[in-house]
């Protein structure tokens, strides 16, 4: 059985219809690369697959280790081991890192029949965890994201997989905005989580992240269909030819 | 039913757990002359002294009208339709009301112990507050007796208004009034006219109050009526932390509210004042609820004295409040510490004065509103600076964060500095609760509820610090509570 099973997946924002009819199955143990030119879908699927307000899914199903992941809420997505890393990380000011790190953890814990982590354990992790992505432990004490560099912002999606470990993790351009370093560390917290009972879906427009996570899949989102499937070798196809000869050659 | 529906059916509905009974009180007809403010000062027996203060009290209000700049908007109230006096229920009416109530909590309604639950209420407290039989809960006289015995040994002076009009007129005549004028504003003159009962607090000289006020005391409390009277006076050194409210729905069939609050802080005095809210705000459509029009005012008279205002308001249809300092002595502090929500149609007019007088006198003020659902939440505050006040400071901080888009955070601060020397700082902020907040951080496992939380404690944290810490504890919940349902 696979981990994600989406079939035909067809969703709208009001009256604009944006995936039309999406199929993809990733196993556990699996990288998936989905690339595709701006306005093609790739952020819509995330969202959708996230359970963001706002799209309306009109056919299809998507399937989650077994559950049917368009009926559940957010949290409840989440707590089954989906993880949404965003491309544009919100700004909370007010609500301290160290805060949203600790809640987000026991409610997952919690929702999975486990008790509370404690509070040295937990704070072992999360410090060790920060300064594997090379950041200060001054860090957790500010707001979330409030005022971070897209670099920081980016680093604290990652952080956040990292001490959720979940069973698939759906990071959606978490190399937009990237230098060179961080984009090595962000690659480096990836292939971290990588292991053969997790799922990995990296939505990017650009191979130099491969370079980093090699996926096992890569596939190409065009106008809310995945038109072409291939091995890493697409995404360097598609970054020495560009979108255009291979829209060809799929229409 | 959602969640949002319940808790407002819970707290519309008729408190019949609670302290509203159908049983006849003694009450004087409606309506308000002289005769009327005659007949309370003389059923409770009063001095002379207080009679005529009553009583010119009372002219004065009647050349007075209703001040009319607040953003807030009712119906004018007919002050000729309300009863001014309800006298004490005599044995036998108490033996009756007593009869009526829950034996135990196991008679008392689930949905009511679930609210309190959720609103942290200490489990003693819970049987009380749903109105069942108290000496089912606990022997509240001896209870009493026993903290005014701790109180009394260091000199504190404790008790109800009333019997403080007995006991210490002489403290009672030096200092009523002192502060908040019987003339001072419409409502505290009606309040001086008419005032029922409450508290009156004295700190003697280098006592420093073993215990927080009223903690212990505020179910017993409860009952003191919609013209409440508070006095609280700290001698030179004395330190005092008193707590009013309760954040249990309170729920009253008076609408209107005109409670006075003065307090005294001599040389190097402390006075700590803490407020929690929670009177009942009406229906989700606007329908009901509590006009809580107060005057608070703390007179920091002595050099180095010191006056804290926090409060937490989460209740009443309308609020126009301004719990206030006049820094008189030289280094005297003044500070104000607010958590404002409004929901449904809720509005709301807090704020502050900080009046310099003495030098190098300082104020900080930090406002926090919280805006959901149609409601209308103003802040307006006034800082002073006299002529006299060489090197005073100020510091505002004025922040409103605001839950969905039918609603409305208002600032109105009115700064006037008649010296030179004088540092003023104001900052504002307005920011919103995002669907993108929110959605970030259920996407990592947390519930809409508990985001709204999240982002809401956040947001009033320094308030919160300052409130003694089970207040700070029971407050967090009844934000939690008074937001349920707003997002979304």
């Amino acid at each position: 059985m696979s981990l994600l099973e989406i079939k035909n997946l067809h969703a709208n924002i009001g009256e604009k219809i944006i995936l039309r009819g999406i199929n993809l199955s990733v196993n556990a143990g699996e990288v998936h690369a989905i690339m595709g030119p701006n306005g093609s879908g790739k952020s819509t699927l995330c969202q959708v697959l996230g359970g963001r307000d706002g799209f309306e899914v009109t056919e299809g199903s998507v399937e989650f280790d077994g559950l049917n992941l368009l009926d559940m809420e957010t949290e409840d997505r989440a707590n089954a081991g989906l993880l949404l890393g965003f491309q544009h990380p919100v700004e909370i000011p007010g609500v301290k890192n160290i805060y949203l790190l600790k809640e987000s953890l026991n409610a997952q814990r919690k929702a999975r029949g486990l008790g509370e982590l404690d509070t040295f354990a937990f704070m072992k992790q999360v410090r060790e965890l920060v300064k594997s992505m090379q950041m200060d432990d001054a860090f957790l004490h500010r707001g979330v994201n409030a005022g971070f560099s897209g670099g920081e912002k980016k680093r604290n999606e990652i952080l956040q997989m990292l001490l959720l470990q979940p069973k698939l993790a759906l990071l959606d351009e978490t190399d937009s905005g990237l230098d060179i370093d961080a984009l090595k560390i962000v690659s480096e917290g990836i292939n971290r989580l990588r292991g053969s009972d997790r799922g990995i879906v990296l939505v990017t427009h650009y191979q130099r992240l491969l370079s980093y996570v090699e996926p096992d899949f890569v596939h190409i989102l065009y106008k809310g269909q995945i038109i072409k499937s291939g091995d890493k070798s697409l995404a360097l196809q598609l970054e020495a030819e560009g979108y255009e000869d291979i829209l060809k050659a799929a229409s | 039913m959602s969640e949002q529906h319940e808790i407002e059916a819970l707290v519309s509905r008729d408190y019949k757990y609670g302290f509203v009974t159908d049983i006849e009180q003694e009450i004087i007809p409606p309506g308000l002359n002289e005769d009327v403010v005659r007949l309370i000062s003389a059923k409770k027996n009063e001095p002379e002294f207080l009679l005529e203060w009553r009583l010119k009290a009372y002219r004065h209000w009647l050349t007075m009208t209703p001040p009319a700049w607040a953003h807030v908007h009712y119906p004018p109230i007919d002050y000729q339709a309300l009863s001014y006096y309800a006298a004490p229920k005599s044995a036998a009416e108490q033996a009756e009301i007593d009869a009526n109530r829950p034996k135990s909590l196991d008679e008392v309604d689930p949905k009511l112990l679930e609210m309190y639950a959720k609103l942290g209420i200490p489990l003693h407290e819970r049987a009380a507050l749903a109105g069942v039989a108290v000496d089912a809960v606990f022997d509240s006289v001896s209870v009493t007796t026993t903290f005014r015995e701790k109180l009394a040994e260091v000199g504190v002076i404790f008790c109800s208004f009333s019997e403080a009009v007995h006991s210490h007129p002489d403290l009672i005549k030096k200092y009523l009034g002192t502060v908040v004028p019987a003339g001072d504003n419409y409502y505290a003159a009606l309040n001086s006219a008419v005032f029922s009962d409450g508290s009156f607090v004295f700190i003697p000289k280098g006592v420093r109050c073993p215990m927080e006020l009223s903690t212990y005391f505020r179910i017993n409390a409860m009952n003191t009526g919609q013209f409440e009277r508070t006095l609280i006076v700290a001698e030179e050194g004395a330190h005092v932390s008193y707590l009013e409210g309760c954040t249990a729905p309170q729920r009253d069939e008076n609408q209107l509210h005109a409670a006075v609050v003065e307090l005294v802080a001599l040389d190097d005095a402390t006075i700590k004042y803490s407020t929690v809210q929670n009177w009942y705000p009406g229906d989700e459509h606007g329908k009901g609820g509590i006009y809580n029009f107060v005057t608070k005012r703390g007179d920091a008279r002595g050099n180095r004295s010191k006056i804290t205002w926090t409060q937490v308001e989460a209740g009443s249809a309308i609020t126009w409040k301004y719990p206030s300092c006049i820094l008189r002595g030289d280094d005297s502090v003044g500070e104000f510490y607010s958590v404002a929500v409004s929901n449904n149609y809720q509005q709301v007019d807090s704020g502050t004065k900080m009046i310099h007088l003495g030098k190098r006198t300082r104020s900080t003020i930090v406002s926090k509103s919280i805006s959901a659902g149609r409601s209308q939440n103003a802040y307006r505050g006034l800082v002073h600076i006299a002529k006299t006040a060489d090197d005073a400071r100020n510091y505002t901080q004025c922040d409103a964060l605001l839950i969905g888009d039918r609603n409305g955070a208002h600032t109105f601060p009115y700064i006037e500095s008649k010296n030179a020397s004088a540092q003023i700082e104001h900052e504002a902020t307005t920011t919103k609760v995002s669907d993108d907040q929110i959605f970030y951080l259920k996407s990592r496992g947390i519930t809409e509820e508990n985001a709204t939380n999240m982002i809401v404690n956040g947001f009033c944290k320094e308030v919160f610090n300052e409130l003694p810490m089970e207040f700070a504890v029971e407050a967090q919940a009844l934000l939690a509570v008074s937001l349920e349902g707003s997002v979304g």
